[in-house]
């Protein structure tokens, strides 16, 4: 389904890529995690296939394809229509891409009209149908908020449940539970789970927990200085990591009952 | 709490109300009472909305309760006005999740850095970047990064900033609110241990909010459970993996996913939602979700009462000395 050739991604004039050389391929209902150190590059390639690297950002060298189709080769109207409905995108702080001063239920119904041409009746049910699945309170009432009402978690829940209203082919996640709870970032775990079982949507979801890594993953890649570092299956990284970087990372994990800093 | 620890800041049956659409209210935090103690740490764990920062913001004094007081070493802060107030805000500081980040792009970091020190006309504008040096020092940066910028570093080394500029003005008491939330495991933990450092150094007392629960336990001496706006729970660090009793924070850290895990086996989760925060029931607040609910829950809500040294716990199991 998607196939990442030894993409590099250079910023600006900077002469180091942000990301050499990274190779990804990709079945569809496949889950990979991408674990790693901040800034070594694992944002980036997530940008890069979906096409939105931030100013001066560009893949300088590979190409990447979407079901057999260069994505280098789109035009804006193909890429319009696939974002959001095939391949669908969550930040870290989805919430932070909402207008504040606007309800969410106006941008919700919006957004789904861009894609579906339904009455805005209908997508405000789905909306808010979509953010009760999400496990938050009263649908109803969070359409009618404004983002600065709801905390950093709620905001979070409302970007997940826009990016899974299509239910798309591939979900591209970054760090989407670094703002949630234990309990939320079980339950969106869950459903993303549930996301690839029900409509086989392949997953690459970027984190910092590698707890939820392990346990989601079909595969697991560690970066370090725009570079792959380490990958292999859940096994091979946990009990037999080959980088002394992953062990480093596994080593920091901290463990409920374990090593205490005081 | 054993007596020999030096109360710095107590809050005391505090309330905060938000108004919201349709003439509703919204109890971000309830009845909450918490202790801050000099070279101590009190973690607070709950979900997402429980009211963690609100509390924060409340003890950094950028709100005011809507009932109850905080109390900075015996004065209640809501009579503090002027330039009282602003005096007072030097003891207390916040670091965030991304400090430097939120700083404008043409700010070198030793203007970040010494922006309070400034302020409060401690130092002048030409000893600042000798300033900034003593203090990235203290956080184990190069004096060299006070010339540079933030956005071209990296989020762990943001981060030192934002702590060195919180360190500037000697506070008594940091709140930090999710400040390792964006950093991976291993800068997280240099990090965890240069504010371990700094706080057996200088006495600091911490509010450490964040929702990692298992990185809570290790660096906290105290740790609340929030709920709803509800304190439910209180126990000392270490009892936290093994010595809870309430039933939310079970269900806690249940949800916690672990390198050990048993991966075949589905992560625990209250699939049910959250009860909205508007309209607050009588009796317990977690009755909607808990399992072990009894028809007392519905009726009177759990005081929190003391079942073991430095433990409290507000459940009517708890109180009936059950706690399995
Ligand atoms: N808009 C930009 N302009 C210039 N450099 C950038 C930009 N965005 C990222 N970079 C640089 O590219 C590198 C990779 O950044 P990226 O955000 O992909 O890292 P990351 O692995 O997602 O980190 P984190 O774990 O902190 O989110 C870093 O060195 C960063 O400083
Ligand atoms: N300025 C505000 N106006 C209205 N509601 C708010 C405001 N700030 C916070 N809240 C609400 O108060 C509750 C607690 O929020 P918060 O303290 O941010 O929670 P936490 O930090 O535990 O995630 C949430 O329901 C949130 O939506
Ligand atoms: S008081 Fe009752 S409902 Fe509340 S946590 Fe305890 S047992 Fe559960
Ligand atoms: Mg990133
Ligand atoms: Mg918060």
């Amino acid at each position: 389904m998607l196939s990442i050739r030894e993409i590099s991604v250079a910023y600006g004039n900077n002469p180091v890529p942000a990301v050499e050389n990274f190779s990804l391929e990709m079945k569809r209902g496949e889950i990979v995690s991408i674990v790693g150190e901040s800034g070594s590059g694992k944002t980036s390639v997530i940008r890069a296939v979906l096409g939105c690297l931030p100013g001066g950002g560009q893949v300088s060298r590979g190409n990447i394809s979407f079901e057999g189709r260069l994505m280098s080769e789109l035009g804006k109207e193909e890429w319009q229509r696939l974002r959001g409905t095939e391949i669908s995108m969550i930040f870290q702080d989805s919430g932070a891409m909402l207008n504040p001063v606007r309800r969410i239920g106006s941008q919700y119904v919006e957004y789904i009209r861009t894609h579906e041409k339904i009455s805005r009746r209908a997508a405000w049910e789905k909306g808010a149908r979509m953010l009760e699945q999400m496990r938050l309170p009263d649908g109803e009432h969070i359409m009618r908020s404004y983002p600065f009402q709801l905390s950093g978690g709620m905001r979070q829940r409302v970007g997940i449940a826009m990016a899974m209203t299509f239910q798309p082919k591939l979900l591209l996640a970054d760090e989407p539970t670094s703002a949630l709870d234990v309990t939320t970032q079980a339950q969106i775990v869950r459903q993303m789970l549930k996301l690839r079982e029900e409509y086989h949507t392949g997953i690459i979801m970027v984190t910092h927990n590698l707890g939820v890594a392990a346990y989601m993953a079909d595969r697991i890649l560690v970066m370090k200085e725009g570079h792959i570092v380490d990958a292999g299956t859940r096994e091979q990284i946990l009990n037999h990591p080959s980088s002394a970087y992953t062990r480093n990372l596994l080593d920091s994990v901290p463990a409920m009952g374990g090593y205490r800093f005081v | 709490m054993s007596d020999t620890q030096e109360l710095i800041l107590e809050a005391k049956h505090v309330t905060k109300r938000y108004p919201v659409s349709g003439g509703r209210t919204l109890t971000a935090c309830r009845d909450v009472s918490l202790h801050f103690y000099r070279g101590r740490t009190l973690g607070i764990v709950g979900e997402s909305g429980c009211g963690k920062s609100t509390f924060l913001r409340m003890v950094a004094s950028l709100e005011k309760p809507d009932e109850g007081e905080i109390l900075y070493r015996g004065q209640d802060l809501a009579k503090l006005k002027g330039e009282k107030l602003r005096q007072h805000r030097q003891k207390i500081q916040m670091v965030f999740q991304d400090p430097a980040a939120a700083f404008s792009p043409k700010m070198k970091v030793m203007d970040i850095i010494c922006e309070p020190l400034l302020n409060f006309k401690r130092i002048k504008r030409s000893e600042k970047e000798a300033a900034a040096r003593k203090f990235l020092e203290m956080v184990e940066l190069p004096g060299e990064f006070a010339l540079r910028y933030p956005h071209h570093m990296s989020g762990g080394q943001r981060q030192r900033i934002g702590i060195a500029r919180a360190l500037t003005l000697e506070p008594e008491l940091i709140l930090c609110d999710e400040a390792t939330s964006s950093l991976d495991v291993s800068v997280q933990k240099t990090i965890t241990e240069l504010l371990v450092k700094l706080q057996r150094e200088k006495q600091i007392a911490y509010g450490f909010v964040c929702h990692d629960v298992a990185l809570v336990q290790s660096l906290a001496h105290q740790v609340a459970v929030m709920y709803l706006g509800n304190v439910m729970e209180i126990l000392p660090g270490d009892q936290a993996a093994s010595g809870c009793v309430h039933p939310y924070t079970k269900a806690l850290i249940g949800s916690v996913f672990d390198l050990h895990m048993d991966f075949q086996k589905p992560i625990e989760s209250m699939d049910d939602e959250a009860p909205s925060p508007f309209d607050m029931l009588s009796g317990c607040p977690f009755q909607s979700r808990c399992p072990r609910c009894m028809e007392i829950c519905r009726r009177e809500r759990p005081a929190l009462k003391e079942i073991g040294e430095g433990h409290l716990a507000a459940c009517h199991l708890a109180a009936q000395g059950e706690t399995e």
